[in-house]
């Protein structure tokens, strides 16, 4: 076999891999932009403020440290223990579950019925007062997030290719495991939508409020239910790309990889998500081992928008997008 | 549901003995929406228990208004009961949520049908049976139930609701609420953009659910023929008052209610040039 194919074969599975973590980022966008029509803006930073937290939570920081500190005059920033890395996740999830009942009660609550613009404005606003809070509660400066995940190349998947090609893939353990733990995130999502009656609820929400009030579903409930489960996937994402390269403020940036494969999948499907994330992945991986060194490289940071306009010319609904039913 | 032994008569005067208890009460409301527009000015209304009760108007009288006040869904549409008091089995129902009155036997069929388009029609009518906490068991009797009264919507109960069409939305909709077990339904505008076929086919499952399975219903219309037909009892509503109310029976004799709602009169159809100075003799009357 010529040696480009093989390469393009080791850059295919990596943007696959790749892919799959955006899909994920962009699965949060998903659920609530389908159940409340929110364009979730504030989505990037819940995650960097999910794996901060997990990582304060973890190290047994004290939270509002430095503000602390700065009022009182004192110099506390341990409380002197360790949290190990599942109790700590649980805490977070928890803490993100909070975010979310206060997120209802004190924004999205006394929007209801306001023009879809106005809430994304709303949760803009949200975005940087989470920012904020995320800085005074635990800092600005880069983190480590050690979760435990294994790290590393994976020995056996270049074994077994050195042995089919001469040349042994370089795959990352961390991809895999983001891979795998994505794929059961969105299968037991999917499970809960389809077949769960809260579940039954979230969808019949996402299709008409009025309709959702005048059986006696708690509209209130349903989205407190949204917005944690998208904190949630959020701190799943927060763990991976963390795990991966830091935790600082550009993981809140992984919010605009989600935006072209939303663009692509459609932003009410959430196979369309996975699919999106796997086709800019892989594109955008390509994209750059075969065309980028003739154009000087980088191409990742545009590729996927390109890509994602040019279909949104022949797609506007995206892929996936649920085709707008006309009918009276 | 209560069952109620069957009854012969087709529309006309009040069964006899639903003549006895007052299920709904509406004393004098006022609605405004968005703070300024003012909508009901002074309605009210009773629904006996068992009865179908029709509450009839053209356009923007505020049939749709009266029966979201009572169904508490104004406050998602900006609007507000700032006057008169509503009740059910005499207690006061105004702070109650919607949610808190499906789960006391009030449940609204809205205007212009809204299913949930992207779920089946089985799934539609599940969602009825959110509140209940009764299990599986009766749930899954009562489907049936609904499908025997619907058996359109057995054939087509893994169908999208979007996908199916206007009057199997209407079956959709109006199956849904039973699911919850409701003691009244609130029923707006079934009739609307439905073949007179299929409206009378409509009317009559309500009748039967309203003989066999004792739901009481108020019930909205501009098709006042047919609802003249069906109901019991009926409130005439004109921008926000009520200005005739009476026995289904008398109201169809009457001679302002021929002409100007049923469309019948002595020289046949009234141009529109009439009915208005009928009304502007009207406001200087009232
Ligand atoms: N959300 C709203 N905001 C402001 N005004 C409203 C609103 N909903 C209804 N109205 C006004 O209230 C009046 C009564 O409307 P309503 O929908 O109750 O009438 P209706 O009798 O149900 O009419 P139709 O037979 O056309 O359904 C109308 O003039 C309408 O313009
Ligand atoms: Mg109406």
């Amino acid at each position: 076999m010529p040696d480009q194919l093989i390469f393009a074969m080791e850059v295919t599975l990596n943007g696959l891999l790749n892919g799959v973590m955006y899909a994920l980022v962009a699965l949060g966008f998903v659920l609530i932009f389908k159940a409340s029509g929110i364009f979730n803006y504030a989505q990037g930073v819940m995650a960097l403020f999910a794996a901060m937290t997990l990582v304060g939570i973890q190290q047994g920081r004290v939270p509002f440290g430095h503000l602390i500190n700065e009022i009182f005059g004192t110099d506390i920033h341990y409380f002197g223990w360790e949290v190990p890395a599942l109790a700590a996740i649980l805490l977070t999830a928890l803490v993100m579950i909070g975010f979310a009942i206060l997120a209802q009660r004190f924004v999205f609550r006394h929007l209801v019925g306001q023009e879809p613009i106005i809430l994304f404005m709303a949760t803009i606003g949200l975005a940087y007062f989470l920012e904020g809070v995320s800085d005074l509660m635990w800092g600005s400066e880069i983190r480590n997030l050690d979760v435990g995940l294994p790290q590393g190349i994976n020995d056996s998947i270049d074994a077994v290719t050195f042995n089919l090609f001469g040349y042994g893939f370089f795959i990352d353990n961390l991809d895999i495991t983001a891979a795998i733990v994505a794929t059961v995130l969105v299968a037991g999502l999917i499970a809960f939508a389809q077949y769960t009656k809260q579940g039954r609820a979230m969808r019949a929400v996402a299709d008409d409020h009025q309709a959702a009030l005048s059986v006696g579903i708690k509209l209130n409930y349903v989205w407190v239910l949204v917005w944690s489960l998208a904190g949630i996937v959020a701190l799943v994402a927060g763990i991976m790309w963390g795990s991966k390269s830091g935790v600082q403020f550009s993981l809140s940036l992984i919010a605009l990889k989600a935006l072209p494969v939303l663009m692509l999948g459609g932003f009410t499907s959430i196979p369309g998500a996975i699919i999106g994330g796997l086709i800019i992945g892989v594109g955008e991986a390509l994209f750059e081992f075969a065309i980028g060194p003739m154009i000087g490289g980088a191409t990742e940071n545009w590729f996927a928008y390109v890509l994602a306009l040019v279909f949104l010319v022949f797609r506007p609904q995206g892929l996936f997008g649920e085709k707008i039913i006309e009918r009276v | 549901m209560l069952d109620q032994p069957e009854q012969t008569q087709s529309g006309g005067a009040m069964p006899e003995k639903a003549a006895a208890e007052t299920l709904l009460e509406v004393t004098n409301i006022e609605v405004i929406y968005n703070h300024v527009i003012l909508v009901l000015k002074g309605v009210s209304l009773k629904v006996p228990k068992g009865g179908i009760t029709a509450l009839l108007g053209g356009n923007g009288a505020g049939k749709t208004t009266t029966l979201k006040a009572i169904s508490n869904l104004l406050h998602s549409e900006r609007g507000e009961v700032t006057k008169g008091m509503i009740t059910y089995r005499g207690e006061r129902i105004q702070h109650l949520t919607p949610s808190e009155l499906v789960d006391r036997g009030v449940i609204q069929v809205m205007e212009g049908r809204h299913c949930f388009e992207h779920l089946t029609v089985e799934e539609n009518l599940l969602t009825g049976a959110y509140t209940r906490r009764d299990g599986k068991g009766a749930i899954a009797a009562d489907l049936e139930m609904v499908y025997t009264y619907f058996p359109r919507l057995k054939e087509r109960r893994t169908s999208q609701a979007g996908y199916t069409s206007g009057g199997e939305q209407q079956m959709t909709a109006i199956g849904r609420a039973l699911m919850s077990r409701p003691e009244t339904i609130l029923l707006d505008e079934p009739s609307m953009g439905l073949a007179p076929q299929l409206v009378e086919q409509i009317f009559d499952i309500v009748k039967r659910l309203n003989e066999e399975q004792g739901v009481t219903f108020l019930l909205a219309e501009q098709n006042t023929n047919v609802a003249l037909r069906f109901a019991h009892y009926g409130y005439i509503l004109e921008s926000g008052r009520v200005v005739m109310d009476g026995p289904a029976a008398e109201l169809r004799e009457n001679p302002d209610v021929k002409e100007f709602y049923l469309g019948m009169s002595e020289e046949g159809r009234k141009s529109f040039r009439d009915v208005r100075s009928y009304r502007r003799r009207k406001r200087w009357l009232s």
